[in-house]
């Protein structure tokens, strides 16, 4: 189930109330304003709408990398809203999973490498994070890739490791901002064909932003922001 | 440790310039190493010197000289245990850069007021018995080769004139900075057969009874030859050296500047180019903070990174030093005791390693500070 009423109290993410408002030359932009939602475990959410709506500012609150201005977002019993620095970090670390649309990859470091950083993250042995990270690539079809650097990977598959360190530390959900953005349409093809079978074969809870309608079509739910709020659209 | 891949990887993005930074470091510790040794060779003579010997010299400079009847009278202070002489030869030795110092020694006395050089007994004997004898330093005499039996000509240039010695003894020192540089030969000798400055010494030292009342003892002596034709200036050894040092030129004050400086280029230098290292990678740290890594994780790689930086850099320069100071006196002569001791090569490179964290400090801190939204919206 997902709401955008304030309702359903039992949801894994639960956004209640948020307004958030940018302060630039002394005048106040409200880009979030009185927002609700609700998203129970295993959803699939596209996020549409047009440019400058606040689709990424929602993607950054629910992420923990930015604080609403007013109301409060709880993941899985947590209040992220009331957690700050070394805590936030730490929740994001086990909780989510982000797919930026560009800019996600270390090029100094081998798409295993890349995968690998959540790990360092945790108290995995060596062995249990080569074992994790193979298991990912593997999953992403990218385990003959783990040598490679960014620049020697296609946009698709520089997308693919970013999915695949998304979920490497299986975190709690998803957030993918424009995943696809940056693709033509057949790595965009396996991109969502990728982001589906999470959802579909490995029960993720997935949250994503995007303007293509083919993608959006993908999801279980797809939500229009307008005016500061989230209106659902349908199936 | 997990972090080390990231850290190698980060430093390999653009070789020719972690080539660059890494010299730095290198090559002002490697300074930084030979002018402590030199800091050393010039200090040395104030380590060792005793501190129950008075220089007495002529007033008016080091270079002119006293008579030779003051032994009698400042052996006459209360006191002084004993007294002995000599005078500066100045000679060279085939050619100009093979310098060690010759001095004619009052060669009765001479032992007893420095019992820290020491000669075999039947060498010290031969010594004596021969007019044209000298001893010389084992560090001189390794140096060019001297044995027993040699002839060693020197070419005077105060009283010019070539002068034959033969090598009766080789001294060593007690302690390890002892100077074994010296070659000594008989004032008789010299008095003899030098044309003009006849009966006339270079300095006295005097060896007193009780260190304490050192500084008493040396007034006393002054006040002897006040208002004579040589007045004479004493003082414990230790000023003595000090005093010589700082003639030769403020050698700490130099060297101090010339570190100073060097490192704060080094400073300059590093901190820029980790300014820019970390400033190209913001869209990376932003990515590293959205997988979870803390703030104070973020603050404490681009540390690491410098001081990695610092460690290699600065390693290979305290090394590079060190090698070279074991290699011996580069100058020839000029710095008898040249070494890089243990010690300062700790300094050296925590002062390597200060570098390294105050040249990542404000990059690091912009790192920490930075927020993954803003940086991706930039990015
Ligand atoms: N740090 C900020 N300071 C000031 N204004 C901001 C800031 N971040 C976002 N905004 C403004 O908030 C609004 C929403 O931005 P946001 O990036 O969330 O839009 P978006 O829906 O993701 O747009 P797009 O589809 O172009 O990515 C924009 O008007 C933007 O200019
Ligand atoms: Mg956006």
């Amino acid at each position: 189930m997902v709401r955008v009423d304030g309702g359903g109290d039992g949801a894994l993410i639960r956004v209640r109330e948020v307004d958030k408002v940018y302060v630039r030359g002394g005048e106040a932009i409200h880009v979030l304003q009185n927002l609700n939602l609700d998203v129970e475990r295993g959803e699939f959410v596209a996020f549409m709408g047009p440019s400058g709506s606040g689709k990424t500012t929602l993607l950054n609150l629910l992420g923990g990398l930015d604080v609403p201005t007013e109301g409060s977002i709880t993941v899985a019993g947590d209040e992220i809203t009331a957690m700050s620095g070394r805590i936030l970090a730490e929740w994001r670390a086990r909780h989510v999973g982000f797919i930026f649309q560009m800019f996600n990859l270390i090029p100094v470091l081998t798409a295993f490498q890349n995968v690998e950083l959540p790990l360092l993250l945790t108290r995995l042995s060596k062995r249990e994070r080569r074992e994790h990270v193979e298991t990912a690539l593997d999953l992403v079809g990218l385990a003959d890739r783990m040598d490679h650097y960014p620049r020697q990977l296609s946009g698709g598959q520089e997308q693919r490791t970013a999915i695949a360190r998304a979920i490497v530390a299986d975190p709690t959900f998803l957030l993918c901002d424009e995943p696809t953005g940056d693709l033509d349409r057949h790595s965009a093809g396996e991109v969502l064909g990728l982001v589906d079978r999470l959802v579909h074969e490995h029960g993720k809870t997935v949250l994503m932003v995007t303007h293509d309608p083919r993608a959006a079509e993908t999801a279980h739910v797809v939500l229009h922001l307008e005016k500061g709020v989230l209106v659902e659209a349908g199936r | 440790m997990k972090h080390l891949p990231l850290l190698w990887a980060n430093l390999k993005r653009r070789k020719a310039r972690t080539l660059l930074t890494l010299g730095s470091f290198a090559v002002a510790l490697f300074l930084f190493g030979v002018l402590a040794a030199i800091q050393i060779a010039f200090n040395q003579g104030i380590e060792v010197a005793g501190v129950d010997r008075l220089v007495v010299r002529n007033r008016t400079s080091l270079i002119q000289p006293l008579p030779f009847a003051y032994r009698q009278r400042i052996l006459q202070i209360p006191g002084v245990r004993e007294v002995t002489f000599a005078t500066w030869f100045g000679g060279v030795y085939q050619e100009e850069r093979n310098f060690f110092p010759q001095f004619a020694i009052d060669t009765p006395t001479w032992r007893e007021v420095y019992p820290e050089f020491v000669v075999p007994p039947e060498q010290w004997e031969a010594f004596v018995k021969d007019r044209e004898g000298c001893v010389v330093g084992e560090g001189t005499a390794r140096k060019y080769g001297f044995k027993v039996g040699d002839r060693v000509p020197i070419m005077g240039t105060v009283w010019s004139g070539l002068w034959e010695f033969t090598v009766h003894g080789i001294y060593t020192g007690k302690r390890q900075e002892d100077d074994v540089s010296q070659f000594w030969f008989h004032y008789s000798y010299l008095d003899e057969r030098r044309p003009f400055w006849k009966g006339l010494v270079g300095w006295y030292v005097a060896k007193v009874a009780d260190p304490d009342r050192a500084v008493l003892v040396a007034r006393a002596i002054d006040e002897r030859f006040a208002n004579s034709p040589y007045e004479t200036s004493a003082e414990t050894e230790k000023a003595f050296a000090a005093g010589f040092v700082k003639q030769v030129g403020d050698i700490q004050t130099l060297i101090l500047s010339i570190g100073a400086v060097v490192f704060f280029t080094l400073l300059l230098v590093t901190g820029n180019t980790m300014a820019m290292s970390v400033k190209e990678r913001t869209g990376e740290i932003a990515i590293l903070k959205s997988i979870g890594f803390s703030d104070v994780t973020v603050l404490g790689l681009v540390l690491a990174e410098g001081l990695l930086v610092a460690t290699i850099g600065g390693g290979l320069g305290v090394a590079g030093a060190k090698a070279f100071t074991l290699r011996g006196d580069p100058t020839g002569g000029m710095l008898p005791l040249f070494y890089f001791p243990p010690l300062d090569m700790v300094k050296g490179m925590l002062l390597a390693l200060g570098i390294g964290t105050a040249s990542a400090i404000w990059p690091a801190v912009y790192a920490m500070r930075l927020r993954v939204v803003d940086a991706l919206r930039r990015a």
